[in-house]
């Protein structure tokens, strides 16, 4: 145990852990607000994060065309140009997990209940695309067979939902599993770098801005701490102030209720999808800030530390996301410290145990669902 | 009404079992041409690939298998009466899926040696049945000391154990003069492994330092260690992935430490993972650099349009072995066994004669650089 | 109407149809007849190793690429054992389990440590030891957090897959990352030799077990604990309140559970000869689940078509290559999407009438 080097790097080790536990709590609060307004364990929360990354990586290197060196050295932009950029990336992969958050829900969520249009036609696609495969190996043959194949099998989808009849909680899960497998699966067989690690290019010059009780505060940790605080800030100011917001939580706490009181719930569990989604896009741009990578991979892991943060701080209560998600990333590198990187993720859970045992529905409960999020 | 039902069934049962039949065929490629000519004449005899094609480890088998591909197409440019085909068994390198094929391995009585398999821990599930079948095995990659010392009758290595590997880093680091260095792993049987030796053999020298975790992405807690320590070397036993991130971790944290790495970071992967901080870094390998013959390089550019990548040209020695073995006329497992006991040539990385535990005489242990962004062999090899 | 949805009508039809004649057929047959039935089908199945020969079949049977038997002897059995255990936990007693893989990897490490690392016995003795440290494992997982709410229960388990796992991993005297090899495989019996190229034996042997756990958990199902665990699934609070401690209960389910996963783990270390940490990630544990809940939860036969499936098809589909865990994805989707109760539901209450011995759960 080598705890003495806790107390000499204790502040390096927790600015980096705050800004680790940042995108940890972005990506919580993907989980938090399905569990609280579905009592659903949103599986396929990780892969949205990872679709961020992949959007990011889209913005930087083929939208904006930024290489990934410049003259055998980093491709700095400064100033205007640069939060220009930044915001452009940020934009994008709020856009690629927005909409893969929406495309999940009626895929995998929404379509059992009613029978939805769009998420038959992707099931559809997808049913077609795997017969193909079995006849033919050409992946453009496949798409073109399964786009002929879709109208029909569409049709005969829709026909077979039985309408209005609610699934077992167990079947959203592992449906959520089989499109999690699924779309990491279609990262590493037809995206960019297949299962290799893929870069992103650093444009953000990563110069240390000032020094805190000795430890060196870099811009992109700050970056990353202090960005994360406002999308949370913007997204609890949303949920408290605004009318989507408040479906949202009148949903979370009587579904039922709501529906009879006109909420249009169904809108509102879109909205719910929608909004993790954007919180994981914005999670997924500041992780390629700091880390500069990313894998058809990562999300799997990702997702199941921030699904940690989000229990440990209170499942379906939003600033227990916060609070579970900075935690858990201070935890993580004290625990490398003192116990060494293979031990972290046990001290970790041994945590998240101890925690559920004296507070079993987390360190601020669950609050979604209550006037005060 | 009902007769329709039934032909309607039995249509689709029909249907099905085509496809069951279509989808039944092995998806292995058995790679024969025919020629006219020769001398020395064969009948359906095979050499297997036994190792990752696809999956995370699936570059690494690649390069494998095109070395074999080579060493087996000229073999059969040059004998026209004897086409030896190829078997490729994809593992994943995964030890829960590797007893099934090698199974299909052993079962099949046209294969008469395989190259692989190119992981250890595949090794070391699957080897005790090669070593019961008496299929001889002879691996491009696999260094893992332990496999030499199993007692398997049939287990043979292209190239330089890890035990031979940790020695050669040290003699570099010695030779460099570095005061402290720090020495961390990923953990992995691999990695950990190579470590723990550099870190013994380096006695003093060495600052313990701790495992990290190679599927992260944040290593600042290391990073801070290596800050702490002022260290003015590190080692790093693992991957090119990890590596990478290590490495540009490392160096945005103001750790100006040379970085030492082994054979598992030889590969562009490594470059473009850590970026310019990859500029300078030395990476060990038992594997020989890529213009070390060049009649292999200009063969292996002619047929795949590239250059031959890590264990590539190992993979074309193990096969090279194997075709010997059947030019001389042996054709079934135990001779061909009986043949590389005593088998004794230059191949294109080193002089290929095993000792009887299977470990080859040649151990030369190179060095590389990264300059603008490339491997480079860097003069002065050790071993 | 749209001529594809008409032939797929027409399908679901006959086969219901067949199903149903079928169904029909077997419950007007005696009981004489039905046994000759299940024994025909026990002895087919023994003989599934040879199942490649047949003609037509054989070859929609067969695995491209690797050894048929030995999948089965590797995987399938394993898993159909693990999904047997499982459905205890997950279908019976109604507790979300993700972290499964702990208690297979419990019995397949201590196996390896009585008969490799630290012992020398024999692969007969480390068995019902190291079914017995599962259940302890599955007691220690289930004391401090069966209090907890179905899906904090989740995350839990998660986590305590994961630190076996670890630990299997960081620790020297477990073997760390290299693992532990040389572990004994079972005895000899007579012609039955398990050595290290054969697989039918060991695929025997595990059939056997399957069947044994089959019986066993068949009685447990139709006793007071199997109908406490379904009032507890059912409504959990309801029970407590009809007097069922449930707390006793679901720790039961666990440990029945654990002692089944680690036999599995036991048979899987016997067969190999070499585990690593590397052989039960959280990944394994989520499979398991699928299996279960694809097959139909709390169905007994549905659990083992699950397993079935789950273990069976990523082999059989080897011509997909990379594809073939894309296509799993897909079709778990699929399923979960047109039968959300699994493909062999379990009947919910009412009619689990007067069965004959070993009937189980079909429909």
């Amino acid at each position: 145990m080598r705890d003495w080097l806790l107390y000499r790097t204790f502040w390096d080790l927790t600015i980096t852990g705050l800004a680790l536990g940042s995108i940890y709590s972005l990506v919580a609060l993907g989980y938090t607000l399905v569990y609280g307004v579905l009592r659903l364990i949103n599986f396929a929360h990780s892969e949205i994060f990872m679709v961020g990354t992949f959007g990011a990586l889209m913005a930087s290197q083929e939208f904006l065309g930024i290489p990934m060196l410049e003259d055998g050295g980093y491709p700095y932009r400064t100033g205007f140009m640069l939060i220009v950029f930044l915001m452009f990336i940020l934009l994008c992969a709020m856009v690629f997990s927005g909409l893969g958050a929406v495309a999940l829900e009626r895929v995998a969520y929404k379509l059992r209940g009613n029978g939805d249009l769009f998420g038959a036609v992707v099931l559809a696609f997808l049913t077609g695309f795997v017969v193909s495969m079995v006849f033919v190996d050409d992946t453009l043959a496949n798409v073109i067979v399964a786009a002929i194949l879709t109208a029909p099998i569409t049709m005969g989808y829709m026909s077979l939902f039985r309408r209005g009849k609610q699934s077992p909680r167990l079947a959203f899960l592992i449906s959520a599993i089989g499109a999690s497998t699924a779309i990491a699966e279609a990262m590493a067989i037809w995206g960019p770098e297949k299962r290799e690690q893929y870069q992103t290019p650093r444009i953000l010059e990563k110069d240390v801005l000032f020094t805190f009780l000795g430890a060196d505060v870099r811009v992109d940790n700050l970056i990353v701490i202090v960005g994360a605080l406002l999308m949370m800030v913007a997204l609890t100011l949303f949920v408290n102030k605004s009318r989507l917001g408040r479906g949202v939580r009148a949903v979370a706490q009587d579904a039922e209720t709501a529906r009879i009181l006109g909420v249009n719930v169904d809108m509102i569990i879109l909205v719910t999808f929608a909004l993790g989604g954007v919180m994981a896009g914005g999670a997924a741009m500041l992780f390629t800030l700091v880390y500069e990578q990313s894998r058809f991979n990562i999300g799997f892991i990702l997702g199941v530390k921030s699904f940690t943060a989000a229990v440990l701080g209170g499942i379906g209560n939003l600033k227990g996301a916060l609070l579970g998600g900075l935690i858990l990333g201070l935890v993580e590198n004290y625990a490398s410290a003192i116990f060494g990187g293979q031990w972290k993720d046990v001290v970790a859970f041994v945590v998240l145990l101890v925690v559920l045992m004296f507070r079993p529905t987390g360190l601020l409960g669950e609050s979604l669902g209550r006037a005060r999020v | 009404m009902k007769k329709s039902r039934v032909l309607r069934a039995s249509a689709l049962l029909i249907g099905l079992s085509l496809v069951g039949v279509a989808c039944g065929g092995d998806d292995t490629s058995s790679d024969t041409t025919a020629a006219a000519g020769g001398d020395v004449t064969c009948d359906g005899l095979k050499i297997a690939f036994f190792g990752a094609l696809t999956g995370d480890a699936g570059n690494l088998g690649q390069n494998i298998k095109k070395g074999v591909d080579l060493a087996v197409a000229e073999f059969n440019e040059a004998n026209p009466g004897c086409q030896v085909g190829i078997e490729a068994y994809d593992s994943q390198g995964d030890p829960a899926q590797a007893p099934a094929l090698a199974d299909k391995a052993v079962a099949d009585a046209s294969v008469v040696g395989i190259v692989g398999p190119a992981f250890s821990g595949e090794s070391k599930a699957v080897n005790g049945k090669f070593d019961e079948a008496g299929l001889p095995i002879v691996t491009p990659s696999a260094t893992n000391p332990d496999l030499a010392n199993q007692g398997w009758k049939i287990f043979h290595r292209a190239l330089a154990g890890d035990d031979k590997q940790g020695p050669g880093i040290v003699q570099k680091i010695t030779a460099d003069g570095k005061a402290k260095v720090g020495v961390i792993d990923d953990n992995s049987e691999y990695g950990k492994g190579l470590a723990d030796i550099v870190q013994a053999g380096l006695g003093d020298v060495a600052v313990e330092m701790n495992s990290l975790d190679p599927e992260g992405s944040d290593y600042s807690a290391i990073v801070t260690a290596a800050k702490d320590a002022g260290v003015d070397g590190i080692f790093f036993g693992g991957y090119y992935a990890a590596a990478g991130k290590l490495a540009k971790q490392l160096k945005d944290g103001g750790v100006d430490a040379q970085l030492y790495f082994a054979d598992g970071v030889l590969d562009v992967g490594f470059i473009e993972a850590a970026g310019p901080a990859a500029e300078g870094s030395i990476i060990m390998c038992p594997c020989a650099p890529k213009d070390s013959n060049a009649d292999f390089l200009a063969a292996f550019k002619a047929k795949f349009n590239e250059d031959p990548a890590t264990y590539a040209a190992e993979a074309y020695d193990a096969a090279t072995a194997f075709l010997d073995a059947i030019a001389a006329g042996k054709q079934d497992r135990a001779s061909i066994l009986e043949f590389l006991k005593t088998y004794d040539k230059a191949g294109v990385t080193k002089q290929i004669k095993w000792d009887e535990k299977g470990e080859v005489a040649g151990n030369a242990i190179y060095a590389y650089t990264i300059e603008s962004g490339a491997i480079v062999g860097k003069p002065g090899l050790i071993g | 109407m749209n001529p594809v949805v008409r032939s797929l009508r027409q399908v679901g039809a006959s086969l219901a149809g067949a199903k149903a004649g079928l169904s029909a057929r077997w419950h007007a047959m005696g009981p004489s007849q039905r046994l000759s039935a299940y024994v025909l089908g026990v002895l087919a199945l023994y003989l599934a190793p040879w199942w490649t020969e047949i003609p037509l079949l054989g070859s929609i049977v067969d695995t491209p690429g690797t050894q048929f038997t030995t999948v089965l002897s590797d995987r399938v059995i394993i898993f159909v054992l693990v999904a047997l255990g499982l459905n205890v936990v997950v279908g019976l007693a109604g507790l979300l389990d993700l972290g499964y893989v702990g208690f297979y990897a419990v019995g397949a490490y201590t196996t390896a440590i009585l008969t490799s690392s630290h012992a020398s016995l024999p692969w007969l003795i480390a068995l019902p030891i190291s079914i017995v440290v599962s259940m302890v494992f599955g007691v220690i997982l289930g004391a401090p957090t069966l209090r907890l709410r179905g899906d904090y229960l989740a995350i839990v388990t998660l986590g305590f897959g994961e630190i076996i796992r670890l630990s299997a991993k960081n620790a020297e005297w477990l073997g760390g990352s290299r693992g532990i090899n040389d572990i004994k495989h079972p005895p000899s019996i007579g012609p039955l030799k398990f050595g290290v190229v054969d697989p039918k034996p060991y695929y025997w042997l595990g059939l056997t077990m399957v069947f044994v756990v089959m019986f066993l958990l068949h009685r447990l199902e139709n006793s007071r604990v199997g109908r406490a665990w379904v009032a507890i699934r059912e409504d959990e609070d309801a029970a407590e309140l009809m007097g069922v401690d449930t707390f006793r209960f679901k720790l039961w389910a666990f440990a029945i559970g654990a002692a089944v996963g680690g036999l599995a783990g036991v048979q899987y270390a016997g067969k190999v000869g070499f585990i690593n940490p590397d052989n039960f990630p959280l990944l394994l544990s989520i499979l398991f689940l699928a299996a279960v809940v694809l097959g139909g939860s709390g169905n007994m036969h549905g659990a083992i078509l699950g397993g079935i499936l789950v273990s069976y098809l990523p082999e059989r589909l080897r011509n997909f290559q990379d594809k073939r865990v894309f296509v799993f994805g897909v079709a778990l989707v699929l399923v979960m999407v047109f039968r959300p109760e699994g493909l062999l539901p379990k009947r919910v209450g009412a009619k689990k009438a007067v069965a004959a011995p070993g009937e189980g759960g079909s429909q």
